[in-house]
């Protein structure tokens, strides 16, 4: 085999890869995690903003349906997702924990100052160990925890109304009000 | 009934280039006269009918015909009419419309400007471009029809993606178009060499030229992509490492290393096979850029519909054009020798350097964009990767870069002593310690010690890039369109590097809420929020902030940022207040409504800035004086200096 036959080689090699992009593509967001049906992982972290803040508790919403979304601002599909997450905190349904996933501060400051902010509470995942304990593969993705405790959806890329309407707000129990 | 006429131009188009590739190349290959001359009226013949296609599309937009599925969908009658025409361009469907039109185009200058090359070469060229559109129209036919109809048609449409309508953007996406297509001529004459079995200097000499002026489009349209990005989005950054922006970004650095390698390739006969791989890379990454933006399997700030029946389609495609290729390189490769040897400190060396360097940059570009995609791919979810990624390793690929060409263009030839030239790269090298030791800390102060070094090298290329044109300036010397060329191109480059290397480090940056009457202070400047009124536009209503601009308490400008709502689409678009001036820009966004006339406003001094979209129009001139060189556009007898035993009288 002589040298130049590499670059076709490499070239089928990537187009495999390429291809299975391209018929796996939809199904990307039904992703089920380990996690479903389990207890959500506890965690106490930083809240951002003024360090005087303190920290906040995942046990804080015990008792009471919460969602939990991943986020970054280095992350362009958060930046998609974001007019949706800020119509959602618009229906005051449930409490989005915004988990700062791997980010700089101030930079998530200044985005939520000029994108707006969606979020019940923000908490800052600096080293992204929470992010591991739920399994995250990459930002954007959510979590919907039920009164229980229990993870009971989660979704893998950005948010839409849709699977909003569809796979969130369906789970919530009726006699829950906000 | 003109949308039908549109519709069936495409198929005619179709079947013309279909027409054009047998011809093409069964022609050249049975050396059959009359079927290659049925080639270049073939070429003429699809020009027409995808420009008639593309006026009648149009035509649809301007005069609102709401029953195009397409036109529906892109536009409203609240939409001016520039932008009723940019909407073409404004999704997929147009889009890909574009392309074959833009390709068309360039088959045609090929068919025109290629009289003087052997004919079964021109035939051949032709041939392989007409596989290319065959397989644009096809997809554009079978997959996003620009001329589908609804039935029944909407009242009124559903407008224009807002992001869109700018000016720079709409003149953006034609002009990247033409760079992304133009590296398809080279593609063509690598296959047509390749096929034709004569892979000398001549072939290398014919390329060039286009190489070098799609490279140039391309450059310019990236450049209004960043600058529109800067305005636009609001965020006051020039480059986020977007994927769509790294889909024209990896294109580029494959040309430009295509450019320099075809360089030594004409001069030397060197690098023939690495050269042949590069144009068939170059366009590779134009398609694959394509692929990603049009087959939405990779999210982005720009996400376009996503459906996978037309990434398939776009892939197999792929796999016949770049396969085809590769496999074709894979069999002829093996027989091109370089007769020639070189020495390590010789400019056949530095620029084998540099086109590692650059294929480097590619290959990191290409990994960042697409690791997400493999992960995907493999079952683990989508990511975006950090921009940190790119902004750890690119700026020391762009240092090296730098060296190696201030450096670099003092090398002889083949020969390797720097010796009578060393003094002159110490001499710059001086000059660009002591300048940006006098620039960085007389006007800015201590920053970020990367950004010196990159205001250094910077300064150390244009004042190297200089020498030689200023010492054959002074000696009343001929200079060359190609040497003024390359020396306009490369001080764009350290334009660049120092625009860049100035803006990442003396920034300055502030997100406050402001009321009216309060003064933000910005160093030397300040900036008082006067007052907040409601605008109108044609198809947008919002608000509009007065902001007065203060240097040492005097006012210098009105800056007057915009937040618009888009009545259709519902979505907000934040206008920046810009002012440049020639030392940088001053810059107003505004963010939220805060309440109680509070807004969040993003201040911004950004030194520079403007230079690095300038250094972008320096380049493209330089590559556009450099391709109109003398030498290009002779007849085959002055060609013949050159060592090109095989064309000789071929015509």
């Amino acid at each position: 085999m002589n040298r130049f036959v590499l670059p076709v080689i490499i070239f089928l090699l990537l187009a495999g890869v390429l291809y299975v992009g391209v018929v796996h593509s939809p199904d990307k967001s039904t992703m089920v995690s380990a996690l479903l049906g389990k207890p959500a992982p506890a965690f106490e972290l930083r809240m951002l903003g003024d360090p005087a803040r303190g920290t906040f508790s995942s046990q804080r919403f015990a008792g009471r349906p919460w969602v939990l979304n991943v986020w970054g601002t280095w992350c362009a599909a958060c930046r998609d997702e974001h007019p949706v997450l800020l119509d959602i905190a618009k229906q005051n349904r449930l409490p989005i924990v915004g988990l700062d996933w791997r980010d700089d501060d101030e930079d998530a400051m200044r985005w939520l100052t000029q994108l707006g902010n969606p979020y019940t509470v923000v908490v800052v995942d600096s080293e992204g160990r929470t992010a591991i304990d739920f399994g995250v593969y990459g930002a954007p993705e959510t979590f919907f925890i039920d009164a229980e405790g229990v993870v009971q959806y989660r979704h893998v890329g950005a948010m839409t109304m849709e699977v909003w309407e569809r796979e969130f707000v369906g789970r919530i129990p009726h006699s829950v009000s906000p | 009934m003109i949308p039908e006429l549109g519709h069936f131009a495409l198929i005619l188009a179709l079947v013309l280039t279909a027409a054009q590739a047998v011809f093409g190349l069964a022609g050249a290959h049975r050396r059959d006269d009359r079927w290659q001359a049925a080639v270049r009226p073939a070429v003429a013949g699809q020009f027409v009918l995808t420009s008639t296609a593309i006026g009648a599309l149009v035509w649809s937009f301007v005069n609102f015909d709401f029953s195009v599925l397409y036109v529906a969908s892109n536009s409203n009658s609240a939409l001016p009419t520039f932008y009723r025409v940019a909407a073409l361009w404004g999704a997929h469907e147009g889009s890909l419309l574009l392309w074959a039109w833009i390709l068309s185009l360039w088959t045609l200058a090929v068919a025109v400007f290629s009289r003087n090359l052997p004919p079964t070469f021109a035939s051949r060229v032709m041939g392989v471009l007409g596989i290319v559109s065959f397989g644009f129209l096809l997809f554009a036919l079978v997959t996003s029809n620009p001329f589908e109809r609804i039935i029944p048609s909407p009242a009124d449409g559903r407008d224009l993606n807002p992001v869109l309508q700018d000016p720079a953007l709409a003149i953006h996406p034609p002009l990247l178009y033409t760079g992304y297509v133009g590296f398809a001529v080279a593609y063509a004459f690598a296959c047509a060499a390749m096929l034709e079995g004569k892979l000398d200097q001549t072939w290398a000499r014919w390329t060039r030229p286009w190489t070098t002026i799609a490279w140039c489009f391309l450059s310019v349209g990236i450049a209004l992509g960043s600058w529109w990005a800067y305005y636009e989005l609001g965020w006051g950054g020039y480059w986020f490492w977007d994927p769509v922006e790294n889909a024209s970004f990896m294109p580029w650095l494959a040309g430009t290393a295509l450019i320099h390698s075809l360089a030594v390739t004409e001069k030397r006969g060197l690098f023939k096979s690495w050269t042949l791989l590069l144009a068939i890379l170059a366009f590779s990454l134009s398609l694959l850029g394509t692929f990603l933006v049009r087959s939405g399997v990779l999210v982005s700030v720009h996400s376009f519909a996503a459906d996978p029946a037309r990434g398939k389609f776009i892939l197999w495609s792929l796999v016949v054009m770049i396969g085809g290729a590769l496999t074709l390189y894979s069999l002829r490769a093996h027989t091109l020798k370089s007769n020639a040897g070189f020495e390590g400190t010789s400019r056949d060396a530095f620029l084998l350097y540099n086109n590692i360097l650059l294929v480097i940059a590619t290959v990191v570009v290409f990994i960042g964009t697409l690791a997400p995609l493999v992960n995907d791919a493999l079952g683990m979810g989508s990511i975006s990767i950090g921009q940190g990624w790119f902004t750890s390793i690119f700026p020391w690929i762009a240092l090296g870069l730098v060296g190696l060409v201030a450096v670099g263009i003092h090398a002889a030839w083949k020969r390797g002593r720097l010796g009578e030239s060393s003094r002159r790269i110490w001499l710059s090298l001086a000059i660009g310690l002591v300048l940006g030791a006098i620039v960085v800390y007389g006007a800015y102060g201590p920053g970020k010690w990367l950004s010196l070094v990159g205001i250094i090298f910077g300064l150390w290329l244009i004042a190297s890039s200089l020498f030689d044109p200023i010492d054959r300036w002074r000696r009343k010397l001929t200079l060359s369109r190609a040497i003024v060329g390359m020396t306009i191109a490369h001080v764009g480059l350290g334009v660049c590097v120092i625009a860049i290397s100035t803006v990442e480090s003396y920034t300055v940056e502030r997100d406050v809420a402001l009321g009216p009457g309060e003064t933000l202070a910005l160093g030397r400047y300040a900036y008082r929020f006067e007052k907040i009124d409601p605008v109108e536009g044609p198809n947008y209503d919002g608000v509009r902030a007065q902001v007065t601009v203060l240097r040492d308490g005097q006012p210098v400008t009105v800056l007057y940022p915009e937040k618009r709502n888009y009545w259709v689409q519902r979505s907000t678009m934040t206008e920046a207040g810009i002012e440049s001036r020639w030392n940088m820009d001053l810059f107003a966004a505004l963010g939220e409504d805060l309440g109680a006339g509070r807004w969040s406003v993003r201040a911004q001094l950004r030194p520079l800035i403007d230079y690095v979209w300038l250094a972008a129009g320096l380049m493209a001139l330089g590559g556009g004086i450099a391709a109109s060189d003398r030498r290009y556009r002779l007849k085959n007898e002055a060609t013949e200096t050159a060592p090109a035993p095989n064309t000789a009288g071929a015509t």
